[in-house]
């Protein structure tokens, strides 16, 4: 307890001086937050065009989908705020920039996201929210003791499930450097996947993305089960609310991999 | 009690290179190739070699960075690799190249950030900082963002940033590099007064021979992932240096002397540099022979520079003349 309560304190330490450097240009932090903001509605306007020319997706209404847009974005916004500089890694492999981060006491992965907390990331939070918000305002969601739950854990379980997804996406590096694209493929594909209706995917589709990269943890089984939708495969509806299992499992993977990964570190240079 | 432990390690790297148009082959390049020596606790050891000799890639082993292909490795008791964290607090390591440093905050914001790190202590950490802001005299950049400050302040920087948390053993890389003599000569006194106040062991990369004469009791050289010598600074230049130089100024300039057992390496107007063999002759009696000559004004003998020394090691390696262990 008290060894996660130090590490806390140095998260906030070093975000903290990491802001303060940022702020030291407030006129270009200040555009940058705006414009993350801006661009990410510019995202969300593309589901828009789409019920423009149909009335639903795969059984989904406009707003339903608003709120699986609202659970995959909030959470992948969270996601890149505590590790989205692990796209920063493939750069710090490269030139062996991470030697450093091997010599001091302190977790290799914690430090590497550590290393450049960008504030400006708030920004897609902000919009995020804001569509969740709506989308359960605008939906007549019967609330149970259960749904109540759902809608609590759901955020911090995704928001693990995404981290852990990242984590062991980047390990590729440590084998080839090129990996970067790779591994975008899982973060980036995976924040794109988990804004539609997984009906409108095929079954193998769905099946690889319950059972393998479990990405329907994050936004379609929780939507589903707050919604009362019917499960396409044919799975027990409750199964949603394995969600913060599923993510505690997912994050010991991805950890596990991060550790054996470190161990192929080749350094740069002789 | 030794606190840098090698024993017969290896570290290969598997490169993959071209061969044909389409073909690749894989080529294991062996970096450190069955290493092994053991460090006392309080040395100061020079570690050098020519580059690609494989000098970076053990002290990435000895720091928990690389894991060694085979053999063991231990610092300060522990297996760095396996026990990385544990090590990392109990020794210290600085790249030359490398800023360590946070770039865009004050230097003293970085030392903050680094107690916090290492979780070194309120008392402990003041004490240090104190000396160390005395001894390097950071006071006048300290609170001077980092990226602003000059290679020399950078540097010092460095090295208290490497000292801060009370190291037993710290491994510097070129700690010297691109520094002027003055700010030299201030790394090196502060790095001899670590080692001699705090009992900190020392291993030094570097290609400044200077910095090994001042301060290195021994000295390990490395050629392709092996220790081709090991033993003290005065014992490598009787092995292999044996020439000394015998500086001669005349009351008047004069064609090249005729010496025995020694020759004239260079004339300047009444000057001349004599090199000579210990073995074969010896500086009385090439001063004789020079008085005998020439109108004698001074004379100074020059030690062989360690830097020839090395050179030659090197040079009789590749010449494929020198057997595996020298």
């Amino acid at each position: 307890m008290a060894e996660l309560l130090d590490g806390l304190g140095l998260w906030g330490r070093l975000t903290g001086a990491r802001i303060r450097a940022q702020l030291q240009y407030r006129t270009s932090f200040t555009l940058d937050v705006l414009g993350n903001f801006l661009l990410s509605f510019l995202d969300f306007a593309v589901i828009l065009v789409i019920f423009s020319n149909v009335p639903q997706l795969g059984g989904w209404s406009v707003a339903e989908v608003a709120l699986l847009y609202g659970i995959a974005c909030l959470s992948f916004a969270l996601a890149d705020l505590l590790v989205g500089e692990l796209d920063q890694f493939p750069q710090l492999v490269r030139d062996g920039g991470f030697d450093l981060v091997l010599i001091r006491p302190r977790g290799s992965l914690f430090q590497v996201v550590t290393a450049n907390f960008q504030l400006r990331r708030v920004g897609k939070i902000v919009q995020a929210l804001a569509v969740l918000v709506l989308a359960l305002g605008l939906l007549d969601i019967v609330w149970t003791l259960e749904r109540a739950a759902m809608l609590v854990v759901m955020i911090p379980a995704a928001t693990v499930l995404f981290v852990s997804v990242w984590v062991a996406a980047i390990c590729i590096v440590f084998w080839t450097v090129e990996g970067r694209e790779t591994a975008n493929a899982f973060t980036y594909g995976g924040n794109f996947l988990t804004q539609f209706p997984f009906d409108i995917y095929d079954r193998w589709l769905r099946q690889l993305l319950i059972y393998v990269v479990p990405l329907a943890f994050i936004s379609y089984l929780p939507a589903a089960f707050l919604l009362g939708k019917p499960e396409p495969l044919g799975l027990p509806s409750w199964l949603g609310l394995l969600s913060p299992l599923v993510a505690a499992a997912a994050a010991l993977a991805a950890g596990s991999i991060w550790g054996r990964a470190v161990r192929h570190y080749r350094s740069a240079g002789g | 009690m030794a606190v840098i432990e090698l024993a017969d390690v290896h570290r290969d790297f598997v490169v993959r290179r071209k061969a044909g148009r389409l073909r690749r082959e894989r080529v294991v390049v062996k970096a450190v190739d069955g290493l092994g020596f053991a460090v006392e606790r309080g040395e100061i050891v020079g570690y050098i070699g020519p580059n690609g000799a494989g000098k970076s890639t053990t002290v990435k082993l000895l720091t928990g960075i690389l894991v060694p292909s085979a053999g063991r490795v231990r610092v300060v008791g522990l297996d760095p690799s396996r026990q990385r964290i544990p090590l990392a607090r109990r020794i210290g390591a600085m790249f030359g190249q490398r800023v360590q440093l946070w770039w865009d905050l004050p230097l003293l914001d970085s030392f903050e950030l680094l107690r916090h790190i290492y979780r070194i202590p309120g008392e402990r950490y003041a004490r240090n900082l104190a000396e160390f802001r005395r001894v390097l005299e950071l006071d006048p950049f300290l609170h001077t963002p980092v990226r602003q400050l000059s290679l020399g302040q950078r540097i010092r920087g460095e090295i208290v940033a490497a000292m801060l948390h009370d190291p037993e053993v710290v491994f510097l890389d070129e700690p010297t590099i691109g520094l002027d003599i003055v700010a030299k000569q201030r790394v090196r006194e502060f790095l001899l007064a670590a080692n001699r106040q705090r009992g900190v062991t020392v291993m030094l990369t570097t290609h400044d021979l200077a910095d090994i004469e001042r301060l290195c009791s021994r000295i390990l050289i490395l050629d392709h992932g092996r220790l081709v010598y090991d033993g003290g600074l005065e014992a490598l230049r009787a092995r292999y240096g044996g020439e000394r130089t015998l500086v001669v100024d005349l009351e008047e300039p004069a064609a090249a002397l005729r010496v025995t057992d020694a020759r004239v390496t260079r004339v300047d107007g009444p000057r001349q540099w004599i090199a000579f063999d210990r073995e074969r002759t010896n500086a009385a009696r090439l001063a004789a022979e020079v008085a005998a000559q020439a109108a004698l004004r001074d004379l100074t003998v020059e030690e062989p520079d360690i830097e020839d020394v090395v050179r030659r090691i090197y040079a009789e390696r590749q010449a494929g003349a020198g057997d595996d262990r020298l």
